[in-house]
């Protein structure tokens, strides 16, 4: 009973982070076009936009591959699971051992690495320069990223994102400038891997400046609606191991009856609804980077999270 | 003392150090005055709650004066300079921001390195402190000699002097006539400084330090 | 007994070399030497396998060959068996693959006597348990890779390898003679045994460590010594290229844990400082030069530079851990290392197997003339994707293992006691994950400009799959790459004894754990189910696509290509691996390499093209061994003098010579 009560919870999980990822993407969308003055689509948009790719004819160009044809399910596959393993609204899910919070970059990583070999499938200047440049932007992310890591499981004294959670939630951690730190790296971190202003523009096309979007410039249908869902899906991603790391309040840990499960959806569909809505008031206030102005950003994402460890072996006496 | 207070004072402390960051990361002379405007308002909060908590009145002097001084005279005077000569709005680097960064986190390593093992018998905010002083203290050292421009090596000094007054309140307080001398020294050095950044811009319009050595006079014997 | 396979196989091996020598004319030879290669390699990997899993004690053997007064020792222990799992693993999969690949060398005679004899040098160097013997083996598996470089000999770049190769080798083994001497003392004792038991200073350990990291690391190519491999891997015929990078590197790594675990026992801290520092560095220095080069097989040996370099902060760790006198940390990094080592020997030779499947097909190395494979050779795209895909560290697949293992032995430094060694390790565990993220990108850049997009020139647009045995080999190492990654609790635990044997503490057993996960240290810490994530992925990959083919539309259309409008038919448009590889080297270009370019731009109204060109110049020649090799250049010409003296003053120098060393011996008194 309990182990059907387990996947029931896991199955729930993988399929919440699911259905709500493409609303949060309408809203970040509605917020921007409000905060530009404009009056926007509405925010389940992006359900019909998927609907209508999905049942659209796929077009393929001459010489495409059959990577080029299961690299989207592999993006999207790779995306999903990741995002299933990040504890919501409870700790403790079924599969949550799995992986890690460093099998979990690993994870996304491989989806990273699948997309950039699609977009050079073709054999175009587009698919290359986005390929290109997203690599580049992964392999700049990549160590601020595992600094955060560092710093958050040096004070929870474990990798394991269920733990890190009932840590931060049962233990009395305290105002750490290091967390503070950790967060802001974390932060300019997930603007870099969503493809958000300032580093990529998920609205423009034709712009040499696009990292994303030319990489999945050729795809159509049913691929490219795969894309989609697991852009999606990595925003949602990111917001949930936001809170799950930095804000995990809410969340049911010991307890795992219906009422703390209760709580733990509403409050985590509260904290994604707030981040959904942060996000773009962040991206409206900043302008498109040059791609050479990159690395400074994300070396400021590097030198927070460094700052972060280093300040955490001041202040605790080990 | 309780872990509250503590966790203020190193959420305080630890603030100053990342503006001193924060400060290398600016690429412009304005958001550097800002950036030095919020580190003496840092500072000023920090010292405040040491008098607090180590029940010492007179640092609450020394709080007031790097409120008032560092947090609005200076900025504001360096701005209006800054205004008045019409100076590049970009930080001039001689080293790029990322070797700076590299190097600055290298120096909070080594500070933190000389100081920890140094005091293992005295609390640990003590250590704290002192360890974020003298990182800060290196960071300004390493903006004033990695800026070409003469603005923003004048705040590198003083955010320098930052770290001087936060190792000092750390350790216990110090004396007021210290302080107030202190102050008074660094007032100086920026009346000096602004006479001296004018009197470059007037004899060879710009306030690019590089500019100088072509007047040293050992050049002439290497050549 | 597993010493009688191990001794049964090196002499096999020495026969067939000998074999080689007079069958390698006839057409049979080739598959009577790699055949026989292969079936021996097979034997001694069951017979290190078996000794493994049964846990059999270490077993000794004298022979009556050898140095006088000492004969050769050899001894075949968990970590012998370990490695010589590794050599013959590699040697059967590249016995196997040349079976196939061989057909097309030009002079078999110059491959088929050293083959075997490489073979042969490297089983016996893991088997060696004197000084003598190791370092003899050391040096024949080092000549006949020479010769087996040289095999190629007309092509305009090997010379230069083979000599830049022959010095850096003979520097390595140099070194590491003073490293025995150091270990044997007064008494000269050249025996193993007698070096375990007498234990050396704490000065005199930190110097031997340090000697056996330059011999060692010579071989297995750290950095700054690193300057030949990229020269002489890949210059040899690709399946002694997959050797060479997967087999031979991973004994120079054996040389340096049986020295510095196993002979000199405790290690001072700071040494570990040293290991781990070079060992990052190398791990970024080497990805990032493997991104720039267009010489498929070079990059590879670039890479194999990175992943030697995370072997080493593997080993660089577990040196610190052990230091402390903390067993479960040090188990852990020096298994995660160990593991790196088996998993970098099966993808490594994997990537080179289908570098030489593309060199046949195509006649070319060059990435830039090569794209869109995947159409012509569809399975070696398929399984050069599984390679490229592990050497990343990606999950589910076996490379992720071991650095992930690495990680968390990482996120232990914490606790150790030095600050040092503390600001050292997350600093370490940064560059491990630049590089790790290079790495990805490196092989996306390798495997794209290759195999995917429109073939560049006619060679690439006619190439053509390669034999059966190649992919045979191929498709073994590939599945190995899965297998490895998904169930990594039996390697874990065939390591067990070894690590037990080595730092006194060992992981706790991973194979019977619940859906096969990994947990190295405890359940609430971390772990990792490669199994449940493959399952995982497999499971969602294919609802989606159902769910979308069933409920949505199937329907596709093949058509030209879109490229917003504006498709240029010229293949020439596609991204090339160097503009690929633009924005990192200019990124890190300012302080990891010398860039030179040149742009040679025609005036208006000229017809001629306009060139742009790059040279990426590595700092480590310009650095080092350029005034290396000047100074040394100076002093021969100094000392060309001698040359041109009479003989009374040749005899004055003798007479010199010869009082100056008694006066030696008399102050020495």
């Amino acid at each position: 009973m309990a182990i059907a009560f387990d996947l029931a919870a896991q199955t729930v999980q993988m399929f919440l982070v699911l259905a709500v990822a493409p609303f949060l993407l309408g809203v970040t969308r509605m917020v921007k076009a409000r905060l530009l003055r404009r009056i926007g689509p509405p925010p389940w948009q992006p359900y019909l936009d998927l609907w209508k790719l999905m049942h659209k004819e796929a077009v393929l160009a001459h010489n495409a591959s059959w990577l080029y044809r299961t690299a989207p399910y592999v993006i999207f596959a790779a995306t999903w699971v990741a995002a299933a393993l990040v504890p919501t609204f409870a700790t403790g899910l079924m599969f949550s051992w799995a992986a890690d919070l460093i099998a979990l970059v690993a994870l996304l990583a491989t989806a990273r690495f699948a997309l950039a070999l699609a977009g050079m499938d073709v054999g175009t200047a587009f698919g290359g320069i986005g390929s290109s440049r997203e690599m580049m932007i992964g392999s700049l992310a990549e160590p601020a990223m595992l600094l955060v890591v560092f710093s958050v499981a040096l004070i929870a004294g474990t990798t394991q994102l269920s733990a890190i959670a009932s840590h931060f939630i049962d233990a009395h951690v305290g105002l750490r400038v290091s967390l503070g730190l950790a967060l802001i790296a974390f932060v300019f971190v997930a603007v870099a891997e969503n493809a958000r202003i300032p580093i990529d523009n998920p609205a423009t096309h034709l712009e040499l400046t696009m990292v994303h979007e030319a990489m999945v410039l050729e795809y159509s249908g049913r691929h490219l609606a795969m894309i989609e869902a697991a852009a999606a899906v990595k925003l949602v991603l990111y917001f949930s191991l936001l809170s799950c790391l930095f804000f995990p309040f809410g969340m049911a840990t010991a307890d795992q009856s219906l009422g703390p499960l209760t709580v733990g959806i509403v409050s985590y569909l509260g904290k994604l609804l707030v981040l959904a809505i942060l996000l773009p008031i962040g991206e409206t206030a900043v302008a498109k980077m040059r791609v050479f102005r990159y690395p400074i950003f994300l070396g400021g994402a590097f030198a927070a999270g460094a700052l972060a460890v280093f300040l955490l072996f001041v202040s605790r006496s080990f | 003392m309780s872990s509250m207070s503590f966790d203020i004072a190193h959420l305080l402390a630890g603030s100053i150090l990342v503006l001193s960051f924060v400060l290398l990361y600016q690429d412009r002379v304005s958001a550097v005055l800002n950036v030095f405007a919020l580190q003496a308002v840092a500072l000023s909060l920090s010292v405040a709650w040491q008098a607090a908590i180590q029940n010492a009145p007179h640092l609450l002097v020394t709080a007031g004066i790097a409120l008032v001084m560092k947090g609005i005279v200076i900025p504001a005077a360096l701005h209006r300079i800054v205004r008045r000569l019409g100076i590049h709005r970009e930080v001039e680097e001689v080293l790029g921001a990322g070797p700076t960064m590299l190097t600055g986190l290298g120096l909070v390593a080594l500070s933190i390195l000389l100081v920890l093992p140094a005091g293992q018998n005295v609390s640990i905010l003590v250590r704290e402190d002192l360890a974020f002083a003298l990182a800060v203290i290196l960071l300004g050292l390493l903006m004033m000699i990695t800026r070409r421009n003469a603005v923003t090596q004048i705040v590198g000094f003083m955010s320098l002097e930052n770290g001087l007054v936060l190792a000092a309140t750390g350790a216990k307080g110090m004396p007021l006539v210290v302080e107030i001398s202190v102050a008074f020294s660094v007032l100086i050095v920026l009346i000096v400084f602004g006479v001296f950044v004018f009197r470059i811009r007037e004899r060879f319009d710009t306030v690019d330090v590089g500019a100088l050595d072509q007047f040293r006079g050992e050049q002439g014997e290497r050549l | 007994m597993p010493v009688f396979v191990g001794i049964w196989c090196v002499a096999g091996l020495l026969a067939i070399a000998a074999l080689g020598i007079a069958a390698g004319r006839s057409s049979n030879g080739r598959t009577l030497v790699y055949g026989g290669c292969l079936l021996l390699s097979l034997a001694g990997l069951g017979g290190a396998l078996w000794h493994l899993v049964s846990g059999q004690p270490a077993v000794v053997q004298v022979l009556p060959v050898g140095l006088a007064g000492l004969g050769a020792h050899l001894r075949f222990d968990g970590l012998s068996a370990y490695f010589s799992i590794v050599i013959n693993l590699g040697g059967g999969a590249a016995s196997l693959y040349a079976l196939g690949y061989g057909r097309h060398e030009e002079a078999p005679l110059r491959v088929l006597p050293f083959f075997p004899a490489y073979l042969a040098g490297m089983n016996l160097a893991v088997l060696a348990d004197d000084a003598f013997t190791f370092l003899v083996a050391w040096e024949s598996m080092s000549l006949a890779s020479w010769a087996l470089v040289m095999a190629n000999h007309r092509a305009p770049d090997t010379p230069r390898a083979g000599y830049i190769y022959l010095v850096m080798a003979s520097f390595g083994t140099l070194v590491l003679l003073l490293a025995f001497g150091i270990l044997a003392g007064t008494e000269g004792n050249y025996s193993f045994a007698a070096m375990r038991a007498s234990q050396p200073d704490a000065m005199s350990g930190a110097l031997v460590l340090l000697l056996i990291l330059i011999g060692a690391g010579s071989k297995a190519g750290l950095v700054p010594l690193h300057v030949w491999l990229p020269l002489a891997h890949p210059a040899a015929p690709s399946h002694v290229s997959a050797l060479m990078s997967g087999v031979m590197t991973k004994v120079a790594v054996y040389g340096f844990v049986r020295v510095v675990f196993d002979l000199v026992g405790e290690p001072v801290w700071w040494t570990s400082l040293v290991v781990m520092g070079l060992a990052g560095i190398t791990a970024v220095v080497g990805i990032l030069y493997a991104l720039m080069q267009s010489d498929l097989k070079r990059v590879l040996a670039y890479s194999t530079v990175e992943n030697l370099g995370i072997v080493f902060v593997g080993l660089g760790l577990a040196l610190a851990f052990r230091a402390n006198g903390m067993g479960l940390p040090a188990a852990l990094a020096l298994t995660a290392a160990l593991v790196h080592v088996l998993n970098h020997s099966i993808f490594k030779s994997l990537l080179f197997f289908g570098a030489g499947a593309v060199l046949v097909a195509t006649g070319e190395r060059n990435v830039e003339r090569l794209g869109g494979l995947i159409h012509q050779m569809p399975r070696t795209a398929s399984v050069m994707l599984i390679g490229c895909a592990a050497i990343s560290a990606l999950p589910p697949l076996n490379g992720f293992v071991s650095e992930w293992m690495t990680f968390q032995a990482i996120l232990l430094g914490s606790q150790l006691p030095q600050w040092g060694l503390r600001f050292m390790i997350p600093a370490v565990g940064a560059l491990l994950a630049l590089s790790a993220a290079l790495a990805a990108a490196c092989f996306v850049r390798a495997y794209g400009v290759t195999f995917l997009g429109r073939p560049r020139t006619a060679a690439a647009e006619n190439a053509h799959e390669t034999d059966n045995w190649s992919q045979g080999a191929m498709l073994t190492l590939a599945a190995l790459c899965v297998v490895a990654g998904v169930l990594p609790g039996p390697v874990v635990d065939l390591l067990a004894p070894v690590v037990q044997s080595l730092v006194g503490a060992s992981l706790p057993a991973q194979t019977f754990l619940p859906w096969a996960s990994l947990v190295p240290v405890a359940e609430s810490r971390s772990s990792y189910n490669g199994l449940v994530i493959l399952l995982f992925l497999a499971i969602s990959g294919t609802l989606a696509a159902l769910f979308i083919h069933r409920l949505a539309t199937r329907a596709t259309r093949r058509s030209d290509i879109w490229d917003c409008g504006y498709p240029d038919p010229s293949v020439a448009t596609q991204y090339t691996g160097s503009s690929f590889a633009m924005p990192i080297r200019r990124v890190f270009g300012a302080t990891a390499f010398i860039v030179r370019e040149s742009v040679d731009m025609p005036r208006p109204g000229d017809t001629r093209p306009a060139r742009f060109r790059i040279k990426v110049i590595d700092p480590a020649w310009r650095l080092i061994y350029g005034p290396t090799a000047r100074a040394a250049l100076k002093v021969a010409l100094a000392l060309n003098r001698f040359q041109f003296l009479t003989i009374r003053r040749y005899l004055t120098l003798v007479f010199g010579t010869l009082v100056i060393l008694l006066l030696v011996v008399a102050a020495w008194r």
